[in-house]
C-alpha cells in the first residue's frame, strides 16, 4: 500500500454475536465486509462529541423519502445533522425499520424458550457502556445487509438476504462519530441465513 | 366524567394515563396529524416501533395491533379506528414541543423515539419510496387505544412534514375513559401469537 494521507487505521474481525465500538473521525471511511454472506450487522451511530445527538432511523427515512438505505443515503441524527453517508455499497440495500433483536423481543416473536439467547441489544449495551451509552441512549438502528421488504398494502416481513460473501458497505463520517456494532447472533429467522458468521471492519483515516 | 381536552393545531401536550383506560383521539379538521410518543409506567421503557411492526408484520399502525415497548411489554392496544393506516415510518419534525413536554416529566431529548403519526397515511410504492396521501384523514376520524399499563403520553398536533398546508393545522381532541375489560375474545390478543405474548408478558409484569 502506498503512503498517502489516509492509512488503514483499523482492520478487525467481529465474530458472530460479538460487537464493537469504533470512533471514526470526520472524513474517515469505515467498510463493513459481509465475509460469508447474509449476515445482519446491527449498527448505531452517535455524534462523538454528544451522544444525545444520535442516529435516527425514521428521520433518515423521511428525509430521503424511501425506506431502504443504499449508496448515497445520508444517515441523519435526530437533530437532522448528517452523521455519515453510505459512500460505497456492493450489496444494494439495507434495512433501518426492523430494529435490533433483544432478549425480550425474542420472547415476543419466538417464545419464552429464547429469552436467554444472545441478542443485539445486549451487545449494544455491553460495548456502548464505555461511551456512556445506556438503555435511554439506544435509538432505532440500521441493519446492514438485512432485507426487510415493505409493501404498498402495508405489509412488512423479514426475508432472505440480498447479500453474499465478500459484499460490503462503506460509511464516510460527516463528523467525528461513534459506530456501535452488534454482529447479529439471531438464530430464529433468516436475517443471518440461520447461521451467524463473522464480519470484517476496515477503517481508513488519518492516524 | 372522563378526561376531555382539545389540543390546538400546532401545540404539544402530555398526560399520564392509568392502565385500563380507553384513550380516543379525534381529528378536529381534515388532514390532522398527531405525533404520538408512548412511555411506560417506569419512565424508561418506551414505544419501540420496529419491534411493534416486525412482530405483527406491518409497516403501519392499525387495529387491532398491540404497541410494544423496548422491553417487550404491551403499552397499549389499538382497539378501534375509523382509518386503516396510521404512519409509523416517517418520524416527526416537532422536536422542540415534544422535548418541552418530556422535560416536564423529568425526561428529555434522550427519550425521543419513533412516533406514530396518527391519522396520516404515507403510501409505500413498489420500490419502497414514500408519498403523502391527501384526503386520508377527515374531520371526525378517530383512533382508540386501550392502555395496558400506566403510561405517559406525549403528543404534538403538528402537520406531517410531507403535507403542504395552511397554518394553523387541525387540532385533535383527546378523551380518556374507563376501557371495556379485555375479554377472552379480545381482538388484539387474538390478532397474532406475538400480540398475545406481549399482552401476557405485561399482565405477568403487573402482577
Amino acid at each position: 500500500m502506498s503512503l498517502t494521507d489516509t492509512t488503514t487505521a483499523l482492520d478487525q474481525t467481529v465474530a458472530a454475536g460479538d460487537g464493537a465500538l469504533i470512533r471514526v473521525p470526520a472524513g474517515g471511511e469505515l467498510r463493513i465486509v459481509d465475509l460469508h454472506g447474509n449476515q445482519a450487522v446491527d449498527t448505531l451511530l452517535y455524534d462523538a462529541r454528544d451522544i444525545a445527538n444520535r442516529y435516527s432511523a425514521f428521520d433518515t427515512i423521511r428525509e430521503q423519502r424511501a425506506v431502504y438505505l443504499t449508496l448515497g443515503s445520508r444517515l441523519l441524527s435526530q437533530r437532522l445533522d448528517e452523521l455519515a453517508v453510505i459512500s460505497e455499497d456492493t450489496c444494494g440495500r439495507h434495512d433501518t425499520a426492523g430494529g435490533a433483536c433483544s432478549q425480550e423481543s425474542n420472547v415476543i416473536r419466538y417464545g419464552e424458550h429464547t429469552r436467554h439467547q444472545h441478542a443485539c441489544r445486549q451487545t449494544f449495551l455491553r460495548y456502548g457502556a464505555a461511551a456512556g451509552i445506556g438503555q435511554r441512549q439506544l435509538g432505532h438502528n440500521i441493519n446492514f445487509f438485512m432485507n426487510v421488504p415493505v409493501a404498498p398494502d402495508g405489509g412488512l416481513h423479514f426475508a432472505d438476504g440480498l447479500s453474499g460473501p465478500g459484499k460490503y458497505v462503506q460509511l464516510r463520517a460527516s463528523m467525528d462519530i461513534l459506530v456501535l456494532v452488534s454482529n447479529c447472533p439471531q438464530l430464529n429467522n433468516p436475517c443471518n441465513g440461520w447461521n451467524p458468521t463473522p464480519v470484517r471492519l476496515v477503517g481508513r483515516w488519518s492516524a | 366524567m372522563g378526561y376531555h381536552h382539545d389540543i390546538p393545531g400546532g401545540a404539544a401536550w402530555s398526560a399520564t394515563v392509568r392502565a385500563g383506560r380507553a384513550v380516543t383521539f379525534t381529528a378536529l379538521g381534515d388532514g390532522a396529524n398527531l405525533v404520538l410518543l408512548l412511555i411506560g409506567g417506569d419512565r424508561v421503557d418506551r414505544l419501540n416501533l420496529p419491534d411493534t411492526l416486525k412482530a405483527q408484520m406491518s409497516a403501519c399502525v392499525r387495529a387491532p395491533m398491540v404497541l410494544m415497548s423496548d422491553r417487550g411489554l404491551a403499552l397499549a392496544s389499538v382497539t378501534g379506528s375509523s382509518l386503516d393506516w396510521h404512519d409509523a415510518l416517517t418520524g416527526f419534525t416537532a422536536r422542540a414541543g415534544l422535548v418541552g413536554e418530556l422535560v416536564k416529566h423529568g425526561l428529555g431529548e434522550a427519550d425521543l423515539h419513533g412516533c406514530v403519526n396518527v391519522f396520516t397515511k404515507i403510501a409505500i410504492d413498489d420500490a419502497a419510496g414514500l408519498a403523502y396521501v391527501p384526503g386520508h384523514c377527515r374531520a371526525g376520524d378517530t383512533l382508540t387505544l386501550r392502555t395496558e399499563q400506566d403510561l405517559l403520553l406525549v403528543a404534538a398536533a403538528t402537520p406531517h412534514p410531507y403535507r403542504p398546508g395552511e397554518w394553523p393545522p387541525a387540532g385533535v381532541r383527546v378523551e380518556v375513559g374507563i376501557a371495556e375489560p379485555a375479554g377472552p375474545g379480545d381482538p388484539s390478543h387474538r390478532f397474532r401469537a406475538e400480540s398475545a405474548r406481549a399482552l401476557d408478558q405485561t399482565r405477568k409484569a403487573l402482577l
